[in-house]
């Protein structure tokens, strides 16, 4: 299955945090809309890093 | 007294951008520190908030021996350019890097070195060899997956700030390229969404100078 423990996922939790906000804020001025786009960039990285993984795992059990 | 053309208007609101090359350097000497200085002080604080806590979490993932400036074989320290993105926290161990080159004879550290400020942001001892027993091995050995992580968290952070000196010099990017293909086509159909106030539609960047050039014909 997994050959990391879960934990390690945690690393993860931070950086899309920042990388999310600071994203959001360079690309607009309002507070508002600046939440709004990193809410959007947070679910779209995760989305696409999950859907990484599930084929990954796919991969994985097809070996 | 503002000048026209460092005024710019995004998401409804009028930014004076003041001294673009100052704001720029501000803003790499201390994340944020730019856009204090152009008095968008909410911008200024989530950048230092998110990106000094990024670099620190990291630099204590690594047990505070991820960022250091060392250009030799086998320890070609790329990672820091990146780390440098965060400015003068990332400066110390430039001078370290040039104390440890002063203290290296024939790729070997000379005895009797000592790093200064109890190794902060210290080069590891050379030789530093591949696959051989040495200081960063050591710390690959003591810190795990943490030293791995903490050297990319850093230079994330490094990377993030360099998005935020372009926000300090030119105001924020545009929006993506795909959101405004979305919206010609809604536009294209007659099904244009509502807009928020101050959605992202006005963000379109444009010099006030123009505006009022524009305005006065």
């Amino acid at each position: 299955m997994i050959s990391i423990s879960p934990t390690y996922l945690m690393y993860y939790v931070p950086l899309i945090i920042s990388i999310s906000l600071v994203f959001g804020a360079t690309r607009h001025e309002d507070t508002q809309t600046i939440l709004s786009h990193a809410f959007y960039t947070a679910r779209w990285i995760t989305t696409f890093m999950a859907i990484i993984f599930v084929i990954l795992l796919v991969i994985n059990w097809m070996l | 007294m503002a000048s026209s053309e460092n005024v710019i208007q995004v998401d409804s609101q009028k930014i004076d951008l003041k001294n673009r090359t100052l704001a720029a350097f501000l803003a790499w000497l201390l994340p944020g520190a730019g856009h204090y200085y152009q008095g968008r002080h909410t911008k200024g604080s989530l950048y230092l908030v998110c990106i000094m806590t990024t670099w620190m979490l990291g630099f204590a993932l690594g047990g505070g021996h991820v960022v250091y400036a060392s250009w030799q074989p086998g320890d070609r320290r790329w990672h820091y350019i990146l780390q440098a993105g965060v400015g003068a926290a990332a400066l110390p161990a430039l001078v370290q890097g040039n104390h440890m080159r002063k203290m290296t004879r024939n790729g070997t550290t000379v005895r009797g070195y000592e790093p200064m400020w109890g190794g902060f942001m210290a080069p590891p001892q050379r030789p530093v060899i591949e696959d051989h027993t040495d200081e960063v091995s050591a710390w690959y050995a003591t810190y795990g997956a943490g030293y791995e992580m903490g050297t990319w968290y850093t230079m994330i952070a490094g990377l993030l700030n360099i998005l935020v000196i372009y926000d300090a010099y030119s105001g924020p990017l545009s929006v993506p390229i795909s959101g405004r293909k979305k919206d010609e086509k809604d536009e294209a159909s007659g099904e244009s969404p509502p807009k928020p106030e101050g959605s992202s539609r006005d963000a379109e960047q444009e010099p006030l100078a123009n505006q009022l050039g524009d305005s006065s014909q």
